[in-house]
């Protein structure tokens, strides 16, 4: 290892505090015995306890990871099958357009994209819901899992898909069993990309929900504004983990597929 | 060798298993294959030979259907193919660049095509590992591409083309990355599918040996054109271009002009030089500049004087030895190179000619062939 320079240190220090000391507090006060957030009063679960019980931050959960698993699936789906289409079928007239117009959600502000949905729903009568949400969440994931997937695309050897043709697959079964399981590290990251945007998105929700579906960032804003409690803390500190948790398991199941990898080629030398 | 009798192509009651007709193609303003008709026949094991860049892939490509012809027709069995896609033909490719699945093992790539066409367990296992003991892949069966050798994975876009056993097996550059005896082995394997399945093959290569040993016709193309269509023997002994005689082989060429017309004619080539007495294919006129070209295995050498029709007189410039052979660069009078080759059948330290010895080269007047251009 080696060893640091004092500016170093310091730089490192200061910049990690920056980022993580906000989450520190607010996990450290979620465990706060008293009510008032910024007063210390001894360790205690019992904030845990009460969200539990808490019926409306339950049904706030359920429709997050509803419109979440719902919208990252349609848009995982749409988003392969756009950056396909453009980056397979070469130069078709207005190609350029429609890439242009693939990516261009990616820089409209939120409010603009949410208002816009809002006003489409209303215009062709829909009630707002669940289901509204998921349709807004798609349309704005979807962007994102293009930019992954045609990204992996471009660089993918299309000769692969010849030889596929050549040995008698249909072009569809060619995408299901050659270019699909190829690309799948980049399709399963879009998907991860899509839930993660779904799960905290505010703007475009408040925009698309109606009385029916509250999702839990629509919760937690609105609750905030009564004043912080330690409750939302408790939230917010099972959200973290929740992503904790799982960047760690996909980080362990990455090493463990190139580990696994590594033993299988070095058996495959031992066989010769 | 059956080779001898196989000559379908010299009977006008042959249907080719594939009809090229006044192809073009292009790329672009580019052209890459330029109004070029060929037929092919069945059981045929036909070599496309060329420098890079000529267009041999992108014959092989619409004959697969990754191409479309920009003009013209191919016809496979009679019918036009311009429109039937790669997987509905009965052609099968192996690709320059392998292509092989790398989320697949070697044994999955080999029975990938089988197990499009049938369902049956048996005899996918039973095709795939006789694929895997003509390739001798066996050991490596349970592989992914990356954790094999490149003359490996050849083996295995062999394999995976050969497996389906399909009418038409396109080939290209099925055998450059593997070593000599290997090579070797799989060309005599190659034919031996061919007598055994009647497989009709085209293969592009680089190897004019490996072309020379397999093939029943050779094609050697020049930018996107046919500059000769014909049997191997044909191709070495009588080239129809310079072009040609140059591209296979080694030979001798030396530029010189008709003196006496007639069935044996002279080529003046040099000042004071006595003419190079040769036989034209066809009939030349007095003073058109022509082209000899002679193969130096037909040319010898000799400290005294030979009683040949042609003998020159000139100076040993260099030897490569090449074990079995030895060639002989010598110059004549005015500059003129030229090689002769002999066999070594006596050990090295018998040979008699070195470097710097004045020596006569000679050769008859059969031993070559005039080309016009
Ligand atoms: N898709 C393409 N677009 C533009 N030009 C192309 C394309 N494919 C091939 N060409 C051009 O056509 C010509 C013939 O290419 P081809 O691949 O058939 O050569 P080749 O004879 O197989 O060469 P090599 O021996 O190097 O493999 C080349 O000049 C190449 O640059
Ligand atoms: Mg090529």
């Amino acid at each position: 290892m080696r060893r640091f320079s004092w500016f170093n240190t310091v730089s490192l220090t200061l910049g990690f505090t920056f980022l993580y000391l906000p989450m520190v507090l607010l996990v450290f006060y979620s465990f706060n015995e008293s009510r008032l957030v910024t007063v210390w009063a001894g360790f205690s679960t019992k904030w845990y306890g009460e969200l539990l019980r808490d019926q409306a931050f339950l049904d706030a959960a359920w429709v997050t990871v509803k419109v979440a698993v719902f919208s990252s699936t349609l848009a995982t789906i749409l988003g392969t099958m756009a950056a396909y289409v453009l980056v397979r079928a070469g130069r078709f007239h207005g190609r350029t357009l429609f890439s242009g117009m693939i990516y261009a959600p990616l820089v409209m502000p939120e409010v603009i994209t949410g208002l816009a949905l809002l006003l489409l729903f209303i215009g062709i009568n829909l009630d707002r819901g669940v289901f509204t949400i998921v349709l807004a969440h798609t349309t704005f994931a979807m962007c994102y899992v293009s930019v992954v997937v045609s990204s992996r695309l471009t660089t993918f050897d299309r000769s692969l898909e010849e030889a596929a043709l050549d040995l008698g697959c249909s072009p569809f079964e060619a995408f299901r069993l050659v270019t699909l399981p190829i690309i799948a590290p980049a399709v399963i990251s879009g998907w991860l990309l899509a839930f993660t945007l779904s799960l905290d998105d505010l703007v475009i929700a408040s925009f698309t929900t109606g009385p029916s579906a509250t999702t839990l960032p629509i919760k937690i804003f609105s609750a905030v504004r009564l004043g912080v409690s330690p409750q939302i803390n408790a939230l917010s500190t099972i959200m973290i983990a929740i992503v904790t948790i799982g960047v760690i398991t996909a980080s362990i199941l990455t090493k463990r597929a190139a580990v696994a990898q590594k033993r299988d080629e070095q058996a495959a030398i031992r066989a010769e | 060798m059956a080779q001898t009798v196989f000559a379908p192509w010299t009977d006008p009651a042959q249907k080719p298993i594939i009809e090229f007709r006044n192809v073009t193609k292009t790329f672009g303003d580019f052209t890459a294959i330029h109004d070029l008709s060929l037929n092919i026949y069945e059981r045929e094991f036909f070599a496309l030979l060329g420098p890079s860049g000529c267009g041999k892939t992108t014959m092989m490509r619409m004959l697969a259907g990754f191409e479309t012809a920009t003009s013209g027709d191919i016809f496979l069995s009679g019918k036009d193919i311009g429109h039937v896609p790669p997987n509905q033909r009965p052609v099968n490719m192996m690709f320059q660049s392998y292509a092989l699945f790398p989320h697949l093992s070697v044994w999955d790539n080999i029975a990938f095509g089988l197990r499009r066409e049938s369902k049956d367990k048996n005899f996918i296992g039973d095709r795939v590992e006789e694929m895997l003991r003509l390739t001798r892949l066996t050991k490596f069966a349970r592989r992914k591409p990356h954790q094999i050798s490149g003359g490996q994975r050849q083996r295995v876009a062999l394999a995976r083309s050969l497996a389906k056993a399909p009418k038409l097996l396109l080939l290209d550059e099925p055998l450059g990355a593997l070593d000599r005896k290997l090579r070797e082995q799989t060309q005599f394997e190659l034919m031996d599918i061919q007598e055994k399945t009647g497989t009709t093959f085209v293969i592009v290569t680089h190897d004019q040996e490996e072309a020379m040993t397999v093939a029943s016709r050779i094609a050697v193309m020049d930018e996107g054109n046919l500059v000769q269509v014909a049997t191997p023997a044909e191709i070495y002994e009588a080239p129809n271009s310079v072009y040609v005689a140059d591209f296979i082989g080694d030979v001798n060429i030396i530029e010189g002009r008709a003196t006496q017309p007639g069935t044996k004619i002279g080529i003046a080539w040099a000042e004071g030089q006595p003419p190079i007495l040769a036989t034209p294919a066809k009939s030349v006129e007095a003073g058109q500049s022509l082209h000899f070209a002679i193969r130096p295995e037909k040319v010898t050498i000799d400290t005294e004087r030979p009683d040949r029709p042609n003998t020159f007189r000139g100076k040993v410039i260099d030897i490569a030895y090449l074990g079995n052979i030895s060639t002989y660069h010598v110059e004549l009078a005015g500059g003129q190179m030229i090689k002769a080759q002999m066999v070594n059948a006596r050990r090295l330290a018998n040979r008699h000619i070195t470097w710097e010895d004045e020596v006569w080269v000679g050769f008859t007047d059969t031993a070559g062939v005039v080309l016009e251009e």
